[in-house]
């Protein structure tokens, strides 16, 4: 553990929506490349703290946070951070896949393209390296002009991925992945997780608890906006050390 | 029992009937009315060849011999319709885009109101309001013999062009789902590349519908276009001249014809040129439809 270094750190972070408390007095730290899930019944604040990161609760109004959330060792909620720097540094991959109804090529170049520190001539490396990063690229390099919206939905999911990829970030967030997918599809994503957590950091989110023993290296364990437990994956599923993991983990709720 | 079947089936066949008699009405009554516009109208062509008709440069018809030259009507119909959906479509669209994008929702909705209120307001009032303080203005601003020109028929027509723009493009960008735009936004993109490039791009079908309706709407307009434009059927060659548009003639001469005349076949031949016009201006919003669904 000590060898390890935390990307992301929180420091009794809470949330609030309006007067609803979402996020009770949070203190996470995210190692980096490794995989770390969050886990917890629905409406639990997994998906509000995992929004937290790349700060797209920003978009909702009446929402306020105290705390710190470090992420790479700066505090995102100070002032002068600026959330185009932040996101381009933190991905997201969301629930349903969302490419753009642009063309293949059109997705994986918009980021770069208002990311403007890219040249021109770097896009055709960059497209293919993303792409091959998500193993789409045999599939997909005789049809980078064809619209996106016509792949499958595991295919648009590793699109979404390989978009974020194209920006290079250091931390890529999954908000349930999987959901729309088939179990099948659902355990290639969780494969290529694998292959990417070599060079990236990732925190997903699921319900699905098999995935996140599969899948995590840790896991955190949310209920009613408070972290209950968070600690390596393996511990977490075996020997939890509070009742509530072990009763959500064994299926007794949620 | 077996009359009862019987009485059962007939009501079905009837009222199976009766809705596709009502689906198929729009078609039969566009048919009946581009059937009846051919009829009166091209008796014209015993007489005047369709190429004098569409290219020759003199609109006489009542003088003796009569000449039935569309070319400046066509022209001022051009101009007029040009110049309005220069004005109306940026305004149009940029007003959609505020709408639906940035607007906080009560100036939304006190917006939407204001679009609907001007699509309800009648022509003849829109005209009468050019004709009194638009045309004056751009008499004096251009220092112009008269005010009645193009470019009023322009701006007046713009103001009846927007609504119709507005309301339908504000509908399609409302309508891009709101996963593009968390997607765009958790990529880094400001608020203004978000709407740009994901939603005003998404929604770039429906906007063209809007456009090419509105611009549908104009061609067709006849009472304001009638009070503001001055009316002289003289080729223009500048904006600010006065012209005279297609639908503006056929309301302002039908009353004077004589039925079953040459003069009376004209107009009617420049009704069959607007109803393709509009066809034509249809038919492109369609196949552009099409083609971006692919």
């Amino acid at each position: 553990m000590s060898s390890e270094q935390s990307i992301i750190e929180t420091h009794s972070l809470n949330l609030y929506y309006g007067k609803f408390h979402a996020l009770k007095d949070i203190n996470l730290a995210i190692q980096a490349q490794r995989i770390t899930a969050l886990i917890g019944p629905s409406g639990c604040g997994k998906s509000t703290l995992v929004r937290v990161f790349n700060r797209m609760n920003d978009l909702i109004e009446s929402v306020r946070v105290t705390g710190e959330v470090l992420v790479e060792g700066r505090n995102i909620f100070a002032p002068e951070t600026d959330l185009i720097t932040l996101r381009k540094e933190v991905g997201m991959v969301f629930q349903r896949p969302n490419p753009f109804p642009l063309s293949i090529r059109d997705n994986l170049t918009f980021g770069l393209e208002i990311h403007s520190d890219y040249s021109k001539q770097n896009h055709t490396e960059i497209i293919e390296q993303s792409l091959k990063d998500v193993l789409l690229w045999n599939d997909m390099k005789d049809r980078l002009s064809q619209t996106a919206l016509n792949l499958s939905l595991e295919q648009q999911q590793r699109l979404c991925i390989a978009r974020v990829l194209a920006m290079k970030p250091q931390i890529i967030l999954m908000d349930e992945p999987c959901s729309a997918l088939d179990p099948i599809a659902t355990l290639r994503i969780e494969e290529l997780m694998q292959e990417l957590k070599k060079n990236y950091t990732i925190v997903i989110v699921t319900h699905n608890m098999q995935q996140a023993a599969r899948a995590s290296d840790y896991t955190a364990f949310l209920y009613l906006g408070e972290l209950i437990e968070f600690g390596e994956t393996k511990h977490i599923f075996s020997a939890p050390e509070q009742k509530k993991t072990e009763e959500y983990i064994t299926g007794r709720f949620g | 029992m077996d009359t009862h079947t019987k009485i059962r089936k007939i009501k079905e066949f009837i009222i199976e009937r009766l809705i596709f008699l009502s689906g198929i009405m729009s078609i039969i009554i566009v048919a009946l009315i581009f059937a009846f516009l051919l009829k009166e109208g091209l008796t014209l062509f015993w007489q005047v060849p369709l190429s004098d008709f569409i290219f020759a440069r003199n609109w006489y018809p009542i003088s003796d011999p009569p000449q039935f030259g569309i070319l400046p009507l066509i022209l001022g119909s051009v101009l007029v319709t040009a110049g309005a959906a220069v004005i109306s479509v940026p305004i149009g669209i940029g007003s959609a885009l505020f709408i639906a994008e940035i607007a906080p929702p009560k100036t939304k909705e006190i917006m939407k109101a204001g679009v609907e209120l001007l699509a309800a307001i009648p022509s003849v009032v829109i005209g009468f309001i050019g004709m009194i303080t638009l045309a004056p203005i751009i008499k004096s601003v251009f220092g112009l013999p008269t005010g009645l020109t193009a470019l009023s028929g322009a701006i007046t027509l713009a103001f009846m062009a927007m609504p119709t723009i507005v309301s339908i493009a504000e509908d399609a960008i409302t309508a891009v789902p709101r996963q593009y735009r968390e997607a765009a936004i958790a990529m880094g993109a400001t608020k203004w590349q978000t709407t740009w490039r994901i939603v005003a791009y998404a929604a770039r079908p429906g906007m063209l519908a809007a456009v090419m309706l509105g611009i549908g709407r104009v061609i067709g307009e006849t009472m304001a276009v009638m009070m503001v434009t001055g009316n002289a059927a003289l080729i223009p060659h500048s904006i600010l001249q006065p012209v005279r548009t297609l639908t503006a003639t056929v309301a302002a001469e039908m009353g004077e014809t004589v039925q079953g005349g040459e003069h009376y076949a004209a107009l009617f031949a420049i009704g069959i040129v607007l109803f393709i016009i509009t066809f034509l201006i249809n038919g492109a919003a369609d196949l552009y439809l099409h083609k971006t669904k692919k």
